[in-house]
C-alpha cells in the first residue's frame, strides 16, 4: 500500500515561489504554512506581506493577503485586527522593513499588546534591492553600501530585535530561532506554532525573529551561508525564547 | 426639526457615527482635535474601534488594514498631519480602498500654524503620493453641510471603492452653528465587499487579495487603465458645486469652504450697490466643478478666484474658462481671514478698470 508521508501544506498555493536558489525564506514559509494548516486556522487567517523580499509573499500563502506599503505591515495588521479580532493575523517581514523603517509601527503595536503574530525574516541585509546594509548587518560585514564592512563608529551596532522587545511589558512571547539545519528547522517551527497558539488563546503579541539566509547578497554558496548563519549570525544573535509572559505563570 | 448647535469638528465625529463609521484610526494635531476627542467616547460606547495610532503614518496603513478586512473606516488630520498620510493615501487608490479622510486645514507650509487656510488644494487634488491616483474631495461651506457630506462621503467612498476627502479648513472645524440633525441621506446601493475583502478565507469563494504590486509592466498599465476608467465615471457623475447671482453678473468670483461664506457676504453688499457680482462655489475640489464654468451668462467679464492660499485652486479655474475670461486672483495666506470688504475691494478694482 502506498502512503502519503510527506506533501505540501495546503497553507501554500502551487505558485512558484520567488526566492533566489539556496534562500531559506522558503522554509520559513512552510513552517508558517504548516503551523495555519494544522492548527486549522488557514480559513479565518489574513496575512500581512511587507517590502523586500517577501513582497510576493500573499502569492504564495494559501489565505487572505494584504501587501502593505514598506515598513508598515504591524499598523495594517492593527486595522485588520481591530476590526476582525476573530481572524487569525499574521505579518512576514524582513529586517529591512521590521527593524529599519518600520520599527516604530513594530514597537507600539507590541506595546500595545496587539493580538497578532509577526514573522520576523533577519537576513543581516537587504535582499531585493541588491544587498544594501540593513540594520542587521554584522560589524565587518560587507554590503553594497558598506564595502568597507559595517564600522560601528559609522554605523551603530547591529539592532537586536529579539532582546529589544522583550523588554516590552505587553508583548507575550518573543522568540529568535534559525532554520540552517533540520534540528533548529523543527525548533523554528515548535516556536512559530506556539506563537499562533497564543493569538488564538487571546494571549497579544508575539515575535519570531527567524534567522535566515541570502547567499547571493551574502556572496556565498547555499551551504556556505548555512554555515555562516552558525558560525557568525547566532554568535552575536543568539537563539532561545527572550520573552514568554505565560510560561510558569 | 429639531436643531442642534455644534462645533464643525462635532459635526464631523457625530456624522461618522451616523454614515456607519465601524473604525476610527487618528493622531493628535490641532485643529481637528475635537474629533478624536469626541470618538473617542462614542464609539467605545457604542462598542466600535478607536485607535490612537503612534503617527498619521500608522494611523493612514491602519485605515488601509481595516478598509481592506471591509469595514467602514475614517482617519482625520490637518494639513502637515495630511502630507505624512499621502504615501498610504496613495497605497489605498492603488488597491482600490475605500475610507474617509478628513483635512482640517491650516496653515503652511512646514509647521506653519494652527489658523485656518486652503493651502492644502494642491494636496488635495494634485496628491503628494506617488502615481497616478485620484481622490474625490468634498468642501462644504457651513456645519450643516459639513454633516451632510461626511455621512455622503462613507457612501461614495465605499462605491466607488476609492478614498474620499473631506476638506475643510480650521475656521469650519472650530464655530458653531445650528444642525438639523434629522436630514437623511440617500443611500447609494453598496456593491458585496465580500468579493474583495479579506475577512478572512472564505473556502467557498477565491481567497482576495488587497495590492497595489504589479511588477509585469502590462498588468500595471492595465490596472492603471482600469483606475482611469473610474476616476472618469467620477468625474463625468460627481461633479458638485452652486451657483450664486450668475444671471447677470460681470464679475464671477470662484471660491469654495470658508473663502465662499466671506465672498457671499461681499456680494450682498455690492449688489447693494449695485455691482453686478455673483458666485461659484466649486463643492467637490475633485472632481472640479467643470460643468459650472461651461455656460456662462453673455454678462461674464471678467473672473476672480479667491482662496484662503497664494493662488492653488486658480490652476484649476483656468483649466475650467480655458482663456475664455480674465482670470484674477485674491489671496491671504498664513491663517489671515479676510473680511468681506477686502473682497469687494477687489471686485471695485477690477470693474473700475474697465
Amino acid at each position: 500500500m502506498e502512503k502519503i508521508v510527506y506533501q505540501k501544506s495546503k497553507g501554500l498555493t502551487d505558485a512558484t515561489l520567488s526566492y533566489c536558489p539556496g534562500c531559506t525564506h522558503g522554509i520559513i514559509h512552510k513552517l508558517v504554512a504548516e503551523c495555519l494548516e494544522e492548527l486549522g486556522v488557514l480559513e479565518k487567517t489574513i496575512g500581512v506581506a511587507s517590502v523586500g523580499c517577501s513582497v510576493l509573499s500573499y502569492n504564495f500563502f494559501n489565505c487572505d493577503m494584504q501587501q502593505a506599503a514598506h515598513g508598515r505591515a504591524c499598523a495594517v495588521a492593527t486595522g485588520i485586527k481591530r476590526t476582525r479580532p476573530d481572524s487569525v493575523v499574521f505579518t512576514y517581514q524582513g529586517d529591512g522593513d521590521l527593524a529599519s523603517i518600520g520599527i516604530a509601527e513594530t514597537i507600539h503595536a507590541a506595546n500595545r499588546g496587539e493580538n497578532f503574530t509577526v514573522i520576523f525574516v533577519n537576513n543581516a541585509i537587504y535582499g531585493m534591492t541588491g544587498g544594501q546594509m540593513a540594520p542587521t548587518t554584522l560589524i565587518g560585514q560587507k554590503t553594497t553600501t558598506s564595502p568597507f564592512g559595517r564600522s560601528v563608529v559609522d554605523h551603530g551596532e547591529p539592532i537586536r530585535i529579539s532582546e529589544m522587545f522583550a523588554t516590552i511589558p505587553r508583548a507575550s512571547f518573543i522568540a529568535r530561532v534559525s532554520v540552517h539545519n533540520v534540528q533548529n528547522v523543527r525548533n523554528a517551527k515548535k516556536m512559530i506554532k506556539k506563537a499562533f497558539q497564543y493569538q488564538l488563546e487571546n494571549k497579544g503579541f508575539s515575535l519570531i525573529e527567524v534567522l535566515s539566509t541570502c547567499p547571493v547578497n551574502w556572496g556565498m554558496t547555499p551551504y556556505d551561508a548555512l554555515q555562516w548563519v552558525e558560525k557568525e549570525m547566532i554568535n552575536y544573535y543568539p537563539l532561545g525564547v527572550y520573552k514568554d509572559n505565560y510560561e510558569n505563570k | 426639526m429639531s436643531k442642534v448647535l455644534l462645533k464643525g469638528n462635532e459635526a464631523v465625529a457625530l456624522a461618522a457615527l451616523k454614515g456607519g463609521c465601524d473604525a476610527f484610526f487618528g493622531y493628535p494635531i490641532t485643529p481637528q482635535n475635537e474629533i478624536p476627542e469626541y470618538l473617542s467616547k462614542y464609539m467605545k460606547e457604542q462598542g466600535k474601534v478607536f485607535l490612537q495610532a503612534e503617527s498619521e503614518i500608522a494611523a493612514i496603513n491602519m485605515v488601509y488594514g481595516a478598509s481592506g478586512a471591509g469595514a467602514r473606516v475614517m482617519t482625520s488630520s490637518s494639513s502637515p498631519g495630511i502630507a505624512l498620510k499621502q504615501e498610504g493615501i496613495s497605497y489605498l487608490c492603488g488597491a482600490n480602498l475605500p475610507c474617509v479622510i478628513v483635512n482640517v486645514m491650516r496653515g503652511g507650509p512646514g509647521l506653519g500654524g494652527i489658523q485656518p487656510s486652503q493651502a492644502d488644494y494642491y494636496q488635495i487634488t494634485r496628491g503628494g503620493g506617488n502615481g497616478d491616483y485620484r481622490v474625490i474631495s468634498y468642501a462644504p461651506y457651513n456645519i450643516q453641510e459639513l454633516y451632510e457630506f461626511v455621512q455622503r462621503a462613507f457612501d461614495v467612498a465605499d462605491y466607488y471603492r476609492n478614498p474620499v476627502m473631506i476638506a475643510i479648513d480650521g475656521l469650519l472645524g472650530q464655530m458653531m452653528e445650528p444642525v438639523d440633525t434629522s436630514v437623511e441621506i440617500k443611500k447609494r446601493e453598496i456593491p458585496d465587499k465580500e468579493t474583495w475583502a479579506t475577512t478572512g478565507y472564505n473556502p467557498t469563494n477565491k481567497r482576495r487579495i488587497i495590492n497595489s504590486l504589479y511588477l509585469d509592466p502590462q498588468e500595471l498599465e492595465k490596472h492603471n487603465q482600469r483606475l482611469i476608467e473610474k476616476y472618469n465615471q467620477i468625474q463625468e457623475n460627481e461633479q458638485m458645486y452652486e451657483t450664486y447671482f450668475l444671471e447677470d453678473s460681470e464679475v464671477i468670483i470662484v471660491a469654495y469652504g470658508t473663502m465662499a461664506r466671506i465672498a457671499l457676504s461681499s456680494i450682498a453688499t455690492l449688489r447693494e450697490k449695485g455691482y453686478r457680482v455673483g458666485l461659484i462655489r466649486p463643492i467637490t475640489l475633485w472632481p472640479y466643478p467643470l460643468k459650472a464654468f461651461e455656460n456662462l451668462p453673455t454678462s461674464a467679464k471678467y473672473i476672480l478666484c479667491a482662496e484662503l492660499s497664494a493662488g492653488q485652486m486658480i490652476d484649476d479655474v483656468k483649466i475650467a474658462i480655458n482663456g475664455r475670461l480674465p482670470v484674477y486672483f485674491f489671496g491671504r495666506q498664513g491663517g489671515m481671514v479676510p473680511d468681506p470688504e477686502e473682497i469687494s475691494a477687489v471686485v471695485k478694482k477690477i470693474m473700475e478698470e474697465k
